[in-house]
C-alpha cells in the first residue's frame, strides 16, 4: 500500500475516532430517540384502540389483533397520532405544498403550507424578541445603577410574569388594535392590515421575552468582582466608563444565555397571542383550527413545526454566541 | 535639601462598621515614605497592611488622623494620577488582549491613540513582554499575567506604584524571578513603591524600608530601614546583613503576636 490521502482518512486511528464518536454521543442519542418513538407508538395503539373497537362493534366486523393494531396507527382523527402520521403531515404540508399560490390574480402565500404559518409566527417572534431584549437590557441597566429602580422595578417585573399570558393577551389585542395612531397609519396606507396584526402579537411576545433578559443582564452587569471595580476606581473612571468598559463586556456571556431562554419564550408568546386574535395565519392559528375540527394530526404537526422553529432560533443564537465570545477571547 | 515625603500618615485611624460591631482596622498609624523608596508592609492577616495601601489609594477613607499623597488628599492624588495599583489577582479583563488591557487606563484618561500605542510598546518592553500584546490573558502564565498587570499600572506614568501581594499566588521560582525583575524595574523607573507581602525574604530582598504590622487593632510595630545595597543579586539573601534584617522582621512579627495567646 502506498502513502496517500486515503490511508490517512480511513486509517485505523480515524476509524477508532469515528467509532468513539458514535458510541460516545450518537448511539445514546439514537437510543433515546428510539425509546421515545417506541413509547409513542405504544401510546398511540392504546389510546386509539377504543375507537377501532367501537367501529368493529358498530359495523359488526371481524378483525385480527394485528389488523386492530394496524388500524389504530392509521386513523384519520386519532386521539394520539403516530410518529409516521405526524411526519407525513409535516412532509405533505411543507415540501408537498407550493409556498405561494395564485389567488384573484395575485401571487400570495399558501395557507396550506406550514412554512407560510411558521413565517407568520416567526416575524412577530423576532420583533417581540427584539423589543423585549431592548427593554430588558434597558431595565437591567437602570436596576444596576439606581437603588430606587432596583427596589421598585424588580418586584413588578416578577409580578408581570405571574399573570397568565392567556388572560392578558386578549386585552392587549383589543387595546392595540383600537389604537387611533395604528388605525390612522393603516388608513394613510403607511402600514398594511397584515402589519397591523403583527403589532399585538409582537407586544405579547415581548411581554414574555423581556423577563429572562432582565434577570440575566442584572446578574451579568453585577458579575465583575470587587477588585475589577476597584481597578476602575483607581483610574477615577466615571460610571459611564465603568459601564462600557467593564460591566457591559462582562455581561455578554450572561446575555446570550438569557437570549436563548428569551427567544423560546417569545415564540410561545406569539403562538399564545394568535389564539385569541382570531388570526388566520400563524402556527397558533393552525393549532386552533386543528382543534376546532378535531384534526389531531394537524395539531401535532404544527406543534412540531413550532419546536423546529424554536430549535432553529436557539441554534442561531448559539452560533452568534460562539462568534461573539470567540472575538472576546473566550478560550475554545 | 530634604525632599518632602511622598506619603505622610499622621495618627491614622480606620474603623469599619460591620454587622458584628466596629472593627478597628488601623490605629494610630504614623509613617513617612520618601521619594524613590521601596517600602514593604508585612504582617499577618488582619494587620491592616492592605487596608493602609487602600487608604493611600483612596479606596478606603480613614475615620481619624490625616494622610497626604504628594502633598494632597488621597482623592486628589488619585485624580492627578499619582499612583498605579497592582492587585493580588492580575485582574486583567479576559475579553481584552494584553495590549488592550494596558490601554484600559489610557482610554479612560483620554490619551490619544498614537500615544497609547507608544506607551503600550514602552511598558511591554519594561516588563519583558514584547510580542505578547496580541495575546489574551488566558494564553499567558500566571507570572506573565502579573507582569502585564504591572505594565498596566505603569502605563500612565504615575510616580507611585502600590502593589498588594502581587506575587502571592505564584510559585517560589516564578516569584524569585519576578522579584529580581521588579528591582530592576524600580531602579530604571525610580518610582516610589508600596508593597504588601506575607513573605519575610521577599520584604527584605526588595525593600529600602520594611514596615512591620500587627493585628487587632492593625498598627505599626516596627519600621526597619534596610542598609542593603541597591544592587541586589538573588544570593544576597544568604549574607549575614540580609539575615540580620530578616531576623529583626521576624522578631517584630513575633512581638506583635505575643499577647494573642
Amino acid at each position: 500500500m502506498t502513502d496517500g490521502v486515503a490511508p490517512a482518512m480511513f486509517g485505523p486511528k480515524s476509524a477508532a475516532r469515528w467509532v468513539g464518536a458514535v458510541s460516545g454521543a450518537v448511539l445514546p442519542v439514537m437510543a433515546v430517540v428510539a425509546a421515545i418513538v417506541a413509547i409513542w407508538y405504544g401510546g398511540s395503539v392504546m389510546m386509539n384502540r377504543a375507537w377501532t373497537l367501537d367501529q368493529i362493534e358498530r359495523r359488526g366486523l371481524e378483525m385480527t389483533t394485528m389488523e386492530i393494531v394496524a388500524d389504530t396507527m392509521n386513523q384519520e382523527r386519532p386521539v394520539l397520532p403516530t410518529p409516521h402520521q405526524v411526519f407525513n403531515e409535516l412532509w405533505d404540508t411543507t415540501v408537498g405544498e407550493p409556498i405561494m399560490r395564485e389567488r384573484r390574480g395575485e401571487l400570495q402565500g399558501n395557507p396550506r403550507n406550514l412554512f407560510f404559518h411558521a413565517y407568520h409566527t416567526l416575524w412577530p417572534t423576532i420583533l417581540g424578541f427584539a423589543i423585549g431584549s431592548f427593554l430588558g437590557i434597558l431595565l437591567a441597566v437602570g436596576i444596576v445603577h439606581s437603588r430606587a429602580m432596583d427596589m421598585s422595578v424588580m418586584p413588578w417585573a416578577i409580578a408581570s410574569q405571574t399573570i397568565p399570558i392567556l388572560a392578558i393577551a386578549p386585552i392587549i389585542v383589543v387595546v392595540v388594535s383600537n389604537l387611533p395612531a395604528l388605525n390612522n397609519a393603516v388608513d394613510q396606507g403607511w402600514i398594511s392590515d397584515d402589519t397591523k396584526l403583527l403589532v399585538p402579537k409582537a407586544l405579547i411576545s415581548s411581554y414574555l421575552s423581556f423577563f429572562p433578559v432582565v434577570v440575566g443582564m442584572v446578574a451579568g452587569l453585577r458579575s465583575p468582582n470587587a477588585s475589577d471595580l476597584d481597578l476602575m476606581r483607581t483610574y477615577s473612571a466615571s460610571r459611564g466608563q465603568t459601564f462600557w468598559k467593564l460591566r457591559l463586556p462582562a455581561s455578554v456571556p450572561f446575555l446570550f444565555t438569557s437570549f436563548k431562554v428569551s427567544i423560546a419564550a417569545a415564540l410561545v408568546g406569539t403562538i399564545v397571542a394568535e389564539l385569541p386574535t382570531g388570526a388566520r395565519f400563524g402556527l397558533g392559528a393552525r393549532l386552533l383550527t386543528g382543534s376546532y375540527y378535531g384534526q389531531t394530526i394537524q395539531i401535532w404537526s404544527a406543534l412540531f413545526m413550532a419546536a423546529i422553529c424554536a430549535a432553529a432560533l436557539v441554534i442561531l443564537l448559539g452560533a452568534l454566541e460562539r462568534v461573539v465570545l470567540k472575538r472576546m477571547g473566550v478560550r475554545t | 535639601m530634604h525632599d518632602a515625603p511622598v506619603i505622610e500618615a499622621q495618627n491614622l485611624d480606620l474603623t469599619f462598621q460591620t454587622a458584628d460591631g466596629p472593627v478597628q482596622a488601623l490605629r494610630d498609624v504614623n509613617l513617612e515614605i520618601g521619594k524613590g523608596e521601596f517600602v514593604s508592609f508585612i504582617g499577618p492577616s488582619g494587620c491592616g497592611k492592605t487596608t493602609f495601601l487602600r487608604v493611600i489609594a483612596a479606596l478606603e477613607h480613614p475615620t481619624g488622623g490625616t494622610i497626604t499623597v504628594n502633598g494632597m488628599t488621597p482623592d486628589e492624588a488619585r485624580k492627578s494620577r499619582a499612583y498605579g495599583y497592582v492587585f493580588q489577582a492580575a485582574g486583567l479583563y479576559p475579553w481584552r488582549t494584553i495590549e488592550k488591557n494596558i490601554k484600559l487606563p489610557l482610554e479612560i484618561m483620554g490619551f490619544e491613540a498614537a500615544e497609547q500605542e507608544r506607551r503600550v510598546k514602552n511598558v511591554l518592553q519594561l516588563v519583558d513582554l514584547e510580542g505578547f500584546g496580541k495575546k489574551f490573558p488566558w494564553q499567558l502564565s500566571g507570572g506573565m499575567q502579573q507582569r502585564a498587570s504591572i505594565a498596566r499600572a505603569l502605563a500612565f506614568d504615575a510616580d507611585i506604584l502600590l502593589m498588594d501581594e502581587p506575587f502571592g499566588a505564584l510559585d517560589e521560582i516564578v516569584r524569585d524571578h519576578l522579584n529580581e525583575q521588579l528591582l530592576k524595574l524600580w531602579a530604571r523607573t525610580e518610582k516610589t513603591i508600596g508593597f504588601v507581602t506575607h513573605s519575610i525574604p521577599e520584604a527584605v530582598y526588595l525593600s529600602t524600608k520594611i514596615v512591620v504590622m500587627s493585628p487587632r487593632p492593625g498598627r505599626i510595630t516596627d519600621v526597619i530601614e534596610s542598609d542593603l545595597p541597591k544592587e541586589r543579586p538573588l544570593d544576597i539573601r544568604d549574607t549575614p546583613e540580609f539575615l540580620a534584617i530578616a531576623h529583626r522582621v521576624r522578631e517584630g512579627l513575633r512581638a506583635g503576636h505575643a499577647y494573642d495567646d
